[in-house]
Parts: structure tokens; sequence; C-alpha cells
């Protein structure tokens, strides 16, 4: 096993059965983990547009999800859609709990916004222990929910239940925007992300709004959590890579930004996708190329893609 | 941020209870804990303590870029740059161990420069995102590179020799020595006292002065002609020479380094220390650091909640002392 904080492209997450993968494969491959990927850096980017708190737990979150789909799914014997919906409650209480009783006060009460970093890396940690101590360090997994594959003249090849996730995963993204464009709650949370000042003089309660937002992103990382437990299980362990794949995803896309965001995700997975096939063989060096060009990136556009400047 | 630096305005240069307060540290590092854990026969706490002066070394660097307003997470990178130059240069050139303490320092300062010359211009979040990726990039390069010997890391680096100048012996072969664990303990409690004097002095001149000016706002700073891109390039470079010099002690004295010999997780535990100990004093990052890495091994007689207890303790603190530990100072002294 790697050491903590280890990231290496998701192998597990792609389906490359080929020796040379088209390119269609390779596409589908990335739009797949794209939709995923994309779903984590939408809960991190809510969090940090409306809190300006980068969170360091949020790939702890992610564990948690997909360890509590995994107790109703494969434990208690229920169908799968009760275990992610467990995941969804379970992570946004949490989710509203911390912000409520640590976060809120630390902010108050600290000379520097950065002090809040510290708290989100001890939550981190706190995830990390509850985690171990209740559901162990073993790997886990859930039967699959579909059988079959999908063979498109052997160009194509992708399993059934994958292409369920990545559409459930799109389904969400769809839903997500949709709630953040149309609803009242969706609105209030757009207005505390542009000027929490301005905001709080137009009559928007704040606090309350504060919690909404970071109960519904710690709710996101819990759904991908739950979503992806099926395909590739899920272990203690994957918590710190995932927090730093979704920082690359959010600085690809500018931070707090909706669009950004899924921009980021869709590219970071897009890039994994080839990057694997293209530089196989010249060894383990995809995230190394990846984090090189990314700084390239950031030092001609700092604010990445579509990001305000200086967050 | 106003009050903290009105509060350093008004220190004064060296006072008497400043001068017993740092003879008593002194006393305490050098005199007190050796004969102490003689006393106790303790002598797996000589290698917690050292490696608590070195990581306070690395940290101190790290608490110098906080100084100019920036989330520096990737101190890791540069530990590990530090490690692999001094092992490099011992194993395949013959150099001396305490010549490669210097030039692992100036390399990784060098690599800073051109690192930090593009992504210094980043600012908070976005600063910090990249630091944290720069020490998966050591990671994954030294992984990559035919020099460091790829996972295998490279091993049996031999300890530190004989440091003489003109046939007088400064520092005898650690090999040599009876007990090398006392000596590695005083090589790095030397090296940390030395650091902090040195962020000290750096803090109270007027590169001090200038970096205060970075931290609460650049655009004006750069208006009244301070050489801002300059400056924190400059703050950068210093942090990292601490980065690789505590690196290189760690590789000779655990006499290894691998790819992940500092990895991400380490460069968050400097943040965190910096953040523990205060980011508005000097000698926060070097109390930070004893607290969280005393206590983590202190805790291990926990068990499997050793994990559970550290970070609770840690978000009290946080939730208590906002502001860190030496924020205690404050309100006894009666400044607000």
């Amino acid at each position: 096993m790697q050491g903590p904080g280890a990231i290496s492209p998701d192998r597990a997450l792609l389906s490359l059965p080929q020796k040379d993968p088209r390119m269609e494969q390779i596409l589908a491959n990335g739009l797949y983990l794209g939709a995923q990927y994309a779903l984590i850096a939408l809960g991190l980017t809510l969090i940090f547009s409306l809190m300006n708190v980068l969170n360091f737990a949020h790939g702890q979150m992610y564990v948690f999800g997909g360890f509590v789909t995994y107790t109703v799914v494969a434990q208690l014997g229920l169908p799968f859609i009760v275990g992610l919906v467990a995941s969804a409650i379970v992570l946004a209480v949490m989710g509203a709990v911390i912000e409520r009783f640590l976060f809120r006060p630390v902010i108050a009460r600290s000379k520097r916004d950065e002090s809040t970093m510290l708290l989100a890396a001890g939550i981190a940690f706190f995830l990390d222990a509850v985690i171990l101590l209740l559901f162990g360090e073993k790997q886990r997994g859930v039967p699959k929910i579909v059988n079959g594959v999908f063979n498109w003249d052997m160009r194509l090849i992708m399993p059934y239940d994958r292409i369920l996730i990545a559409a459930l995963a799109v389904a969400l993204i769809v839903g997500f925007i949709l709630f953040m464009q149309y609803s009242r709650t969706g609105r209030a949370m757009r207005a505390l992300a542009q000027d929490r000042m301005a905001a709080q003089l137009m009559g928007v309660d704040v606090d309350r709004y504060s919690m909404i937002g970071f109960a519904l992103g710690a709710m996101l990382a819990g759904l991908v959590g739950g979503l992806l437990v099926t395909i590739t299980g899920i272990n203690l362990g994957m918590g710190g890579p995932t927090s730093i794949k979704a920082f690359l995803m959010i600085m690809i896309g500018g931070a707090g930004v909706i669009s950004g965001a899924i921009a980021g995700g869709f590219i970071l997975g897009m890039m994994e996708s080839i990057g694997l096939t293209v530089l196989a063989a010249y060894g383990d060096v995809t995230y190394l190329v990846i984090f090189v060009t990314l700084m390239i990136f950031l030092a001609i556009r700092p604010q990445g893609l579509m990001g305000k400047p200086w967050g | 941020m106003t009050d903290q630096t009105q509060s350093m305005a008004e220190r004064r240069p060296m006072s008497a209870a400043r001068l017993a307060g740092v003879l008593a540290f002194l006393l305490a590092v050098f005199i007190l804990v050796p004969a102490f854990i003689a006393l106790t026969g303790r002598w797996d706490f000589y290698y917690t303590l050292t490696s608590v002066a070195l990581l306070s070394v690395a940290a101190a660097g790290v608490w110098l870029t906080f100084y100019i307003g920036r989330i520096n997470i990737g101190q890791g990178a540069y530990a590990l740059t530090g490690g692999y130059v001094s092992a490099i240069l011992i194993t395949q050139y013959g150099v001396s161990f305490w010549l490669t303490l210097p030039l692992a320092g100036l390399f990784c300062a060098a690599v800073s420069v051109v690192i930090g010359l593009p992504i210094l211009r980043l600012r908070g979040v976005y600063f910090a995102m990249v630091t944290l990726v720069l020490t998966e990039v050591a990671r994954l390069t030294a992984l990559a590179l035919p020099v460091t010997n790829g996972a295998k890391g490279i091993t049996s680096i031999p300890l530190p020799g004989e440091l003489s100048i003109l046939g007088l012996t400064i520092i005898p072969d650690f090999a040599t020595l009876a007990n090398p664990k006392l000596a590695f303990y005083l090589m790095a409690a030397v090296l940390m006292v030395v650091t902090y004097l040195v962020l000290w002095r750096i803090v109270n001149s007027r590169l001090g002065h200038l970096c205060r000016s970075l931290q609460q706002n650049e655009e004006l700073s750069a208006s009244i002609g301070v050489n801002t891109a300059m400056l924190r390039v400059l703050a950068y470079a210093i942090s990292s020479f601490f980065g690789g010099l505590a690196g290189a002690i760690f590789v000779a004295i655990s006499q290894s380094i691998y790819p992940s010999s500092f990895v991400v997780q380490d460069s968050v535990n400097f943040m965190l220390y910096c953040f523990l100990g205060g980011l508005g004093y000097v000698f926060g990052p070097m109390l930070g650091t004893l607290l969280l890495y005393f206590g983590w091994d202190l805790l291990s007689v926990a068990k499997q909640y050793q994990l559970l207890i550290y970070s609770g303790a840690l978000i009290a603190l946080m939730l208590i002392l906002p502001n860190g530990v030496l924020s205690l100072l404050d309100r006894k002294g009666g400044r607000k």
C-alpha cells in the first residue's frame, strides 16, 4: 500500500481491458471518471465559496459516505438506493454539525482566515480515526448492482453498472445546478458567495445558509462515496488522495465557481484517462505530467479557467 | 492584525527578563534534557526530541512564508530534496556530510527561487493548493529519476564523519562515538537554536518590517516602493533553505531516504505546527512542533484511540485558542 497522501491515477476506476484501447474507449473512460470527479469538486467548491474554507476533510467525508452505503447495503441487506439516501442524510447532518459547532465559532474568533485550515485538517484526522474505529481498515465493497457489459463492436467496452453510476452522477450534477439556479435556497447561497456582507444587508440569513451550504457540500461528497463503493469499493486510505485530487480540480477550474468545478472534474478525468494510455510506456508519470502542466497553467492564469481573481 | 504589529514594534531589543528566558531555555535544552534522560533511562526520548528539533527547523521556514501572508503546505518537498541532495553527494561523490548540509540548503533555496517566481504570484488558497501539490511532485520526481534510485531509495548512508579545521577536531566522527543518539540530539538542538535566532533577527530587522507590510497589504506596500516580488521570493528561499537543512539531517539520522520519506502528510503537519503555536509569534512553530509531535508520541499508549484523542485535542485547542497556544501570553500581558 502506498503511504498516506500518495496519489495516482485510479486504475481501478478505469476499465482498460484491451492492450491498445481505442480513442472511443479512452474518451468514454474520461467522461465516466470526470462525472465522479466533478461531483466531488462541486461539494468542495461550494463550501469554499460560501465560507472561504478549504475543506481538508472532504476526502474523508467521501470515504465515510462510501462506508455508510456499504453498511446499509452489504450488512443490512437493504436496496442500493436506500444506502445512497442514508449516505446523503448522514453526511448532510455531519456537515451541518461541523459548520455550526466547529467552523462558525472559530471563524468568529480567529485573527486570520487561514486558522480554519488547522481546524479542517484536525477534522480530517478525526474522521479518519472515527472511520478506523467504526468500519476498520479493510477494503470494502458491495455486490454489483447491475450485471452485464456494454460492448459496441469491441470499440467501446463499458460494464452496465459503470454506465448507470455515471448517469446517476450526471443526473446529480444537473439536479445540483438546477437547485442552485432556481430554488430560493440556491439563490441565497449564490448571493452569499458573491458578497457575504451585501447578502447580509439584503436580509439573507447568513448563518443559516452557511450551514445549509456546508451540509450540501458534505452531502455531495457522501453521495459520490455511495456511488463509487459499488465499483471500486472503499478503504480508509482513499481520503487524503481524494482531497488532493479535488483540490486539483478546483485549481484547474477556479475555486468557488460551480462551472469551474465541473470543468475541472471533467478535465482531470480526461487527463487521467488519456495520460494512462499515452504515457504508459514511460512508467508511472501521468500525475507528474499533470502536476507540471498545472503549475505552468497556473503561472499564466492564476485564478484557473473560470475563477475570480484571487478567489 | 494591527494590534499584533504594534506589540511587535513595542518590543525592546533585549530586556533582562528576555535574556533570562533565553538562558533558561538553553539550559533546559542542553543540560536538563540530557540529565533527565540519563536519570530516567528513557533513551527513546532522544530520537523523539531530535525529531522535534529538526521538524521545528523546517516549521520555522513555513512560518516565515506565513509571515509574508502565504500558506505554505509544501515544505515536505524541500525536506525531501535536501535529503536527496545530501544522500547523493555523500554516497556517490564522497563529499563530507558537513559540507553537504549547506549545499542541500542552498540547492533547495535555488530550486525554490525557480519555482517561487511563478507560483508566488498566487495567493490565498491557490498558493496553498499549489504548494500541497509540490510535495507530490517531489515524491513522483524522486520515483522517476534514475539518480535517486526510484522506490528502492538510497540506503546505508554512512554516519557523519569528522569535522576538523587545520587538524583540530571540532566534531568527532559519529561512528566512533559511544552514543550517537546524544550527538544527533545536540546537533539538532544547536541547529534549532541557531535557526530561531536567525528567524528572530529577520523578524526584528528591516526585512521583517517589509515582510509584515506584505502580509497586511501587498498592493499598498508595492505602491510605496517595496519590491514585493523580490521580497517574497527571498522569504520563500530562506524558508526552503531551512527545509532542505532539516531534511539532510533527517537522512543522516535514519541513514536512508525513500521517495516516501516526506509525504503530503508531513507538509500538512509543518503547517499545523505553525498554526498551533501561533502565527504571530516567532517561537510559535517550535512550541507547536513540541506539543504536537511529542503529544502524538506520548499518546501511543492509547493504542487504537491514539488518532481519535490526538485529533480531538487538536480540534478542542482550535476552539479554545484559535490564534495559537502562544496567544495565551497576550492575555496575561494585558494586551489585546
